[in-house]
């Protein structure tokens, strides 16, 4: 089977229904219109740039500027998990906690990916390290994301209970241990109902692209399973760490409860 | 049991720094006008705030001892008191035998089903009396009480002073008990060789300032 190659004409009719919904959007005083048609634009922008910075990336095997790339995305990871947090940690934290959580995790599974279970030479192989890399970044970032939220607001709400177990001998971990191990769970989640339901409500969105690109079905099933299985873990550590430190970062030396540590 | 020793402690906001020492077995009342830093005192010296000075139990420093261990010693009783578990039982700590609690708990008018009643059904009062129990169920060598009767009838107030007033002779705790209830405090300072300080002045004082 061949790739059947679109052309602008196929993508401006696929655009066409999102006018299509902007003027419904306008006409029902939905109100969304303006974003929906932002959000498409930039969408369109994003990524056709990113298609055209990957075809030359493609062509080198230049260390420096796939590192360069890959600390671009790590970055506005952080950011984007920095902005879905009602209550931010005050200073760096805010934007520290996620990006470090998303580097330790999404970077080491995936060099472990590429190096020991895909076996691409050399590792760092553009075409196969930055889709991976996307993947695992843009699902671990909403675990971590859920996570770090949860762990804030609850804490925030939670203060009298955790002072009263402080005052009653409570070291901080032990006083924050359910707030914590609710954050981590709300974190989980997403991921595992998306593998419990993978293939049975839809197909996942990868493993659509290759049958679309024309591999046969149970290869694209293979790597989605890969691909599953790494977000899966890439998640667990990412969210893992985020409450660890984030949970931390709630107490000080003394392990009071610092809420003046949000904002 | 040991003496607490405040030295230029200076809690967040409210007081300016404090020099305070509290022997074993004493009991010394506190009052002030709302807003003055008595609760913001008590929890400077429980370490539950940041604050400037030091805090000695006997001859150990706050600093010098890990954060939970003061805290289990210097026993705080919050005004508001937080519950985290289900039942009242998940409060106490559940190395200590049921028998244990039983007369404590008989003295602030409660039986030993207590311990299996939901959170959500306590009153403020019984919540108070509770955090009481729960509190001296740690067996805390000092106690720093925000307003432990404020929400109470009188039986229950009797009965809250006297389980304060025993825990103190028994244990020989030191005792610093926040009150603005004029009548308890004409009591305890004539009955129970009380000694009461108010706050004037961003100070602890002896004599109401002019």
């Amino acid at each position: 089977m061949q790739l059947i190659v679109l052309t602008p004409w196929d993508l401006t009719l696929a655009a066409l229904l999102v006018l299509l919904l902007a003027a419904l959007s306008w006409r029902l005083h939905l109100g969304i219109e303006r974003r929906l048609l932002l959000a498409a634009v930039r969408s369109s922008v994003q990524l056709i740039v990113v298609g055209l910075v990957l075809g030359s990336l493609f062509a080198t095997t230049d260390l420096r500027l796939i590192g360069l790339l890959a600390l671009l995305m790590l970055s506005v990871a952080g950011w984007e998990v920095r902005a879905r947090q009602k209550r931010r940690y005050r200073g760096l934290w805010s934007y520290g906690i996620g990006a470090v959580s998303m580097f330790l995790s999404s970077f080491s599974i995936t060099v472990l990916a590429l190096t020991v279970i895909i076996r691409v030479d050399p590792w760092y192989q553009p075409q196969y390290l930055i889709p991976l890399l996307g993947m695992l970044l843009g699902n671990t970032m909403t675990g971590v994301a859920v996570a770090l939220d949860n762990l804030t607001r609850q804490a925030s709400d939670a203060r009298a209970m955790i002072e009263a177990q402080l005052l009653l001998g409570a070291r901080w971990d032990e006083a924050i241990g359910e707030i914590r191990r609710d954050a981590l769970r709300s974190g989980l989640i997403p991921i595992v109902n998306a593998m419990s339901t993978a293939g049975l409500v839809s197909l996942p969105g990868m493993m659509t692209g290759q049958i679309l690109a024309g591999s046969p079905p149970l290869e694209a099933a293979k790597y989605q399973l890969l691909i599953m299985f790494l977000i899966a873990s890439g998640t667990g550590l990412g969210s893992l760490s985020a409450v660890w430190i984030g949970s931390r970062r709630l107490f000080d030396e003394r392990e009071r409860l610092r809420l003046d540590r949000l904002k | 049991m040991a003496r607490l020793a405040l030295r230029a402690l200076r809690p967040r906001h409210g007081l300016a720094a404090v020099d305070l020492d509290i022997d074993a077995g004493e009991l010394l009342l506190l009052s002030g006008p709302s807003g003055a830093g008595k609760s913001v005192l008590l929890r400077a010296i429980a370490d539950l705030d940041p604050h400037q000075g030091q805090v000695w139990l006997g001859e150990r420093a706050a600093s010098a001892m890990a954060p939970a261990e003061w805290r289990r010693r210097v026993g705080l009783l919050m005004a508001e008191s937080g519950w985290w578990g289900a039942t009242v039982g998940d409060h106490f700590p559940a190395a200590l035998h049921a028998d244990l609690h039983a007369e404590r708990l008989s003295a602030l008018g409660f039986g030993l089903e207590v311990l299996d009643w939901s959170v959500a059904r306590l009153s403020t009062g019984e919540r108070q009396r509770l955090a009481l129990a729960r509190l001296l169920a740690r067996q805390p060598e000092v106690l720093l009480l925000d307003e432990p009767t404020a929400n109470l009838d009188s039986s229950n107030r009797a009965r809250v002073e006297q389980v304060i007033l025993d825990y103190r002779q028994q244990h020989q705790a030191a005792v610093l008990w926040v009150s603005h209830d004029d009548a308890q405090r004409q009591r305890l300072v004539a009955q129970h060789q009380a000694r009461a300080l108010l706050i004037c002045e961003r100070a602890l004082v002896a004599e109401p300032c002019s």
